[in-house]
């Protein structure tokens, strides 16, 4: 077994997804920069021709990263941590600052950014802590610590500020709620969001009105014998009704008006359509202009380099975050539904993947991947398409930047070495 | 449990995901997407509206250059308002106001700013427009009039508004279109098409190229030349005579339902509604309440025709056979209704057909009347005997032409008098003033010229209309080409058109007659009521003519109804028989008669009702 090379053990469908999703990002990056100015694919001072070159770089680093031992990834978890937090650190000192955002590293040729290394670094640690034969993640101890290891560089970067990226590192905690940690505490996230946005849609009034018709309910339909424990009930809906009024006070007084804004338009919580036509022409721009232009691409969109709001740049940063507006452009309802099942088919196999590991380090880490793909595919498209406020993160694999097709691609890879090597470990 | 948590999370992200998108792209997707793309402008180039020639290919409209100012507001930078307010020749304020409406209609479409400038101003600003961004100059082609005449036939065209742009997607802001008359009826044929260039912009509005390699532009397609059925000479010479006057003259060739002149009285040079001065003209055009020139009185006026119908009430006796051309009845210098005598001017004596047509007795039609209504049981059946007869003579209704307005007119049916006086509880004696072309029936003088064509012609009429040629080939729609029947047959007409002919020779007309064409008509002069002050009050005689010459190969039908003309020969004989005259032999030879009917105006009666004093009707002298 151990005598075959790595290339017959490699999940291949995997790679295969993976190939498909950064030639179709590209041809779209193509697309959305292309003038008829400049045809040529291989100019670097073009985008896509950057791009390209990054392309090429990562399919080096798979080469790196398969030839390494495998054992080296879980061994090094900690010192790839702490190199990244330095990293994060040492922006606030060297960072070079771009389009208001203080995320990278001036490198001459190419812009580092270590927010993209420390995600890998992260997955690796959390997965390393969590499998440490010491660690009990029903220990609160442990617990905390475990959220510590998201807390710290998901902390580094807020003030960059680049809070979609922050955001990404609270997904990891899906690893622990796989790990066991209790699943109430993902009940009270949940709930916690729940009422935040039905006090934003309805008011405090209602939430209580609703709380109350539920307690109702559940007098009425208990079985006899169920005894209440009337005290955290009780005080569980105090803290509900407590944190219904401090969303209004947060949302009118804490958050600026253009988070406000991004609200209100998200929630449809003005009422006027006058007004909220404005809000989506104005603040609402991006969102406007990018389901606009997808839904011009109808079923079969306008083809390849046809894209009329594509080529007048009507999406703002369209080669990077809004890049699938090009797809729902130029290939319509085909090409982006195609790219959602590419996604969805991916994160499956992956979570497939990550259930047949022998080792904790190992499915621990692939979830991980799993989650840290799913949450920027979720959370950008979901935003692209209208259903989520404006959160800047790039489209995995898709999205133009250097740093983050590196380390996506390492971050995938990682992890499918990890597979790969998975029966030569389990011994 | 935990396990299948994720990929459950997974395929639902995916189908939320592909359910949004079949919505965006499926659900509200709009296949006219170019033409709402603001990252497409389109650059129109304006073709020329086709000319408007007459039956005789004289030249009636042309065009002439125009330059309007438009303006993309959201193109717009910071300028220098009051020069350049200077150099468009307008006051700030309106300047301001005009570019906030623009504002309004649309920040990324052009709307028009200062229409139709002049060649000059257009020279002075040429030069320093491209110091105005977001400011450009469309040129466009206005109407150019070769007549004074025929406005009324031509109609006008002017900007469309925004019940037009709602509605025609053809149509963007700031163009024009037909608005009455052939303008209007016609639009399609003599706009063109206008053409299209696509181009592809930026977010920035800057030109990025041609969109999709220029597949989709078009050139433009120039409009179409028409010829219309009127003569201009005729009609110029028609509304010459109508100086003064108000009415309406229709002239229709019999053996084609082609209609040589529309005259309305009083009227107004088509030129007015050109060019910047158009709404200030409108307005007080629109305005003139006492001599209405917007209103078409030659299709729009709907009176009694009088006495030329019972020329309708003969034939409908000799079709239902209730009298022969020998039938007699004595005039008694009137007739008795009961107990009631009702006057006539015809001299009295015992009439038949003949002398009644040509002395217009009242009596005798009367009694023509009374034995139609005779012949049947019940008035009902009477009654929709004879007004299917007179239906067929194309009066009660729109008679279908291609001339945009107009009214219809009206026949009275028994359903009016059932509910005047009650289910069978009127007969003849209570509507016989329709018997003499009073009463209930009325006419447009269109309906009456027509009318005398279907009996110049002996029993039919082609449907009247107005195009002629289109691009030089004659019109081929069989609703125009093929004759309209009327029920009466073709035998009865030859007494009554004696009958006509003798009122030039021995009749009420013999004072109009011309040397060298015979001419069968009627005259007519109907009463007139008006209300002031809510009182009811009679004014002078309305005076009306039809006639058709020749007789025996009928060139031209025509009707003139004059209001407050006083008798039928007075005004409107003699100004038909000038017409005739001068579109059969192309000049006029009684020069006195012709003097007399330019420069003589009714101004004095229609000031009348309008002097607040007591007055005279029907006088005598003239």
């Amino acid at each position: 077994m151990s005598g075959k090379s790595i290339l017959r053990r490699i999940d291949w469908l995997t790679v295969l997804f993976y190939l498909l999703l950064i030639t179709i990002g590209w041809v779209n990056i193509y697309s959305s920069t292309f003038t008829e100015a400049e045809p040529s694919i291989f100019n670097f001072g073009t985008l896509h021709g950057k791009q390209l070159f990054f392309i090429g770089v990562s399919l080096l680093a798979i080469i790196i990263v398969l030839a390494l031992e495998a054992s080296f990834y879980e061994r090094f978890a900690s010192v790839f941590y702490v190199i990244a937090m330095i990293l994060l650190l040492g922006l606030f000192v060297f960072g070079k600052t771009v389009a208001g955002a203080t995320s990278w590293y001036n490198l001459g040729f190419f812009n580092l950014q270590p927010t993209e290394l420390a995600k890998v670094a992260t997955a690796l640690a959390l997965a390393k802590y969590l499998s440490d034969i010491q660690t009990d993640i029903k220990r609160h101890k442990d617990q905390l610590y475990a959220f510590l290891i998201l807390l710290i560089p998901a902390l580094l970067i807020i003030p960059q500020p680049d809070p979609g990226s922050a955001l990404v590192f609270f997904s990891l905690a899906f690893v622990i709620f796989r790990e066991g940690l209790p699943l109430y505490y993902l009940g009270i996230v949940f709930i916690a969001i729940l009422v935040f946005v039905t006090t934003l849609m309805f008011g405090t009034i209602w939430v209580i009105i609703a709380l109350a018709l539920m307690v109702v309910l559940f007098f009425l339909f208990k079985k006899k014998r169920f005894r209440v424990p009337i005290m955290p009930l009780a005080s569980a809906l105090v803290v509900t009704i407590l944190f219904s009024l401090s969303v209004n006070f947060v949302f009118n007084n804490v958050f600026e008006q253009r988070h406000r804004d991004r609200f209100s338009l998200w929630l449809r919580l003005e009422k006027d359509p006058k007004k909220l036509e404005q809000i989506r022409k104005t603040i609402g721009y991006n969102t406007y202009q990018s389901e606009k232009a997808i839904e011009s691409g109808g079923l079969f969109g306008k083809g390849f380099l046809e894209g009329t709001r594509t080529k007048g740049d009507f999406v703002p940063e369209q080669h990077s975050d809004y890049i699938f507006t090009t797809v729902g452009e130029e290939w319509g309802f085909i090409g982006t539904t195609s790219v959602i099942l590419l996604f969805t088919l991916m994160l499956l196999r992956l979570v497939y993947l990550a259930e047949r590991q022998k080792t904790d380090f190992a499915r621990m880490y692939g979830y991980g991947v799993i989650s840290i793909l799913l949450i920027h595919y979720f959370i950008n498209i979901g935003m692209v398409i209208g259903l989520l406020p404006t959160i800047g993160i790039p489209l995995p694999l898709f999205s133009y930047g250097g740093s983050g097709m590196i380390f996506f691609t390492i971050l995938i890879f990682i992890f499918l070495k990890l597979d790969a090597n998975r029966l030569k470990e389990g011994v | 449990m935990k396990r299948i948590l994720l990929s459950s999370i997974i395929i639902i992200i995916g189908i939320t995901f592909i359910s949004r998108l079949s919505y965006l792209q499926i659900f509200s997707f709009s296949p006219n997407e170019v033409l709402e793309d603001p990252a497409i402008t389109r650059i129109y180039d304006y073709p020329e509206r086709g000319y408007i020639y007459d039956r005789n290919g004289k030249l009636l409209v042309a065009n002439q250059p125009a330059y309007d100012v438009m303006v993309i507001p959201r193109e717009v930078r910071a300028l220098d308002t009051l020069e350049f307010c200077g150099l468009l020749g307008i006051e700030k304020e309106k300047f301001i106001k005009s570019l906030k409406k623009a504002r309004i209609y649309s920040t990324r479409l052009p709307s028009v700013l200062v229409p139709q400038l002049s060649k000059e101003d257009y020279a002075k600003l040429q030069e320093k427009m491209r110091h105005y961004q977001g400011f450009y100059i469309q040129k466009r082609s206005l109407r150019d009039y070769d007549t004074f005449s025929a406005a009324n036939v031509l109609g006008y065209i002017s900007e469309v508004n925004e019940r037009d742009l709602a509605k025609n997607p053809f149509y963007i802001q700031g163009e024009l279109t037909g608005r009455s008359g052939v303008e209007k009826q016609y639009e399609d044929i003599l706009r063109g098409r206008k053409g299209v260039q696509y181009i592809q912009k930026d977010r920035f509005n800057r030109d990025i190229g041609p969109y999709k390699d220029k597949i989709m532009d078009t050139l433009p397609e120039q409009g179409k030349e028409i010829s219309i059925t009127i003569d201009k000479d005729l009609q110029e010479y028609g509304e010459r005579l109508m100086n003064g006057k108000h009415g309406g003259i229709v002239a229709i060739e019999p053996s084609s339902g082609e209609i040589l002149s529309m005259i309305s009285g009083p009227t107004y040079n088509p030129a007015l509604l050109v060019g910047r001065e158009r709404s200030k003209n409108y307005s007080a055009l629109h305005y003139d309440t006492i001599a209405k020139p917007l209103f078409d009185r030659s299709i729009s006026f709907e009176k009694e025709p009088g006495s030329p119908f019972k020329t309708l009430n003969a034939l409908v006796a000799l079709q239902e056979g209730v009298i022969t051309p020998e039938t007699s009845i004595r005039c008694y210098n009137g007739f008795y209704i009961g107990r009631k005598k009702r006057g006539c001017h015809c001299g009295g004596g015992l009439r038949d057909l003949n002398s009644g047509i040509y002395h217009s007795c009242n009596a005798y039609f009367a009694g023509v009347f009374q034995k139609i209504f005779s012949k049947y049981p019940t008035s009902d059946e009477s009654m929709d005997a004879w007004e299917k007869h007179i239906r067929s003579f194309g009066l009660g209704g729109y008679l279908g032409s291609d001339i945009y307005t107009g009214r219809p007119g009206r026949v009275p049916n028994k359903e009016l008098y059932d509910k005047w006086y009650g289910d069978n509880r009127w007969s003849w004696s209570y509507i016989y003033s329709n018997a003499i072309g009073q009463g209930e029936i009325a006419v447009t003088p269109l309906q009456l010229a027509n009318m005398t064509a279907a009996i110049a012609n002996r029993g039919h009429f082609y449907i009247p209309h107005i195009l002629k040629k289109i691009e030089g080939e004659d019109i081929t729609d069989p609703k125009f080409t093929e004759p309209q029947h009327t029920t009466i047959d073709k035998k009865h007409f030859d007494p009554v058109v004696q009958g006509m002919a003798d009122v030039y020779t021995k009749g009420t007309a013999r004072w109009v007659q011309i040397p060298d064409i015979t001419i069968a008509g009627k005259t007519g002069t109907v009463e007139n009521f008006t209300k002031i002050d809510g009182v009811k009050t009679q004014l002078t005689d309305n005076s009306v003519f039809v006639a058709f010459a020749p007789v025996d190969n009928p060139k031209i039908a025509i009707a003139v109804y004059i209001e407050n003309g006083y008798y039928g020969s007075r005004y409107a004989g003699h100004i038909a028989s000038l017409m005739i005259e001068k579109y059969i032999k192309g000049f006029i030879t009684r020069k006195d008669l012709e003097k007399k009917m330019l420069d003589r105006t009714l101004e004095h009666e229609y000031a009348k009702p309008y002097s607040g004093k007591e007055f005279k009707i029907n006088e005598y002298v003239w």
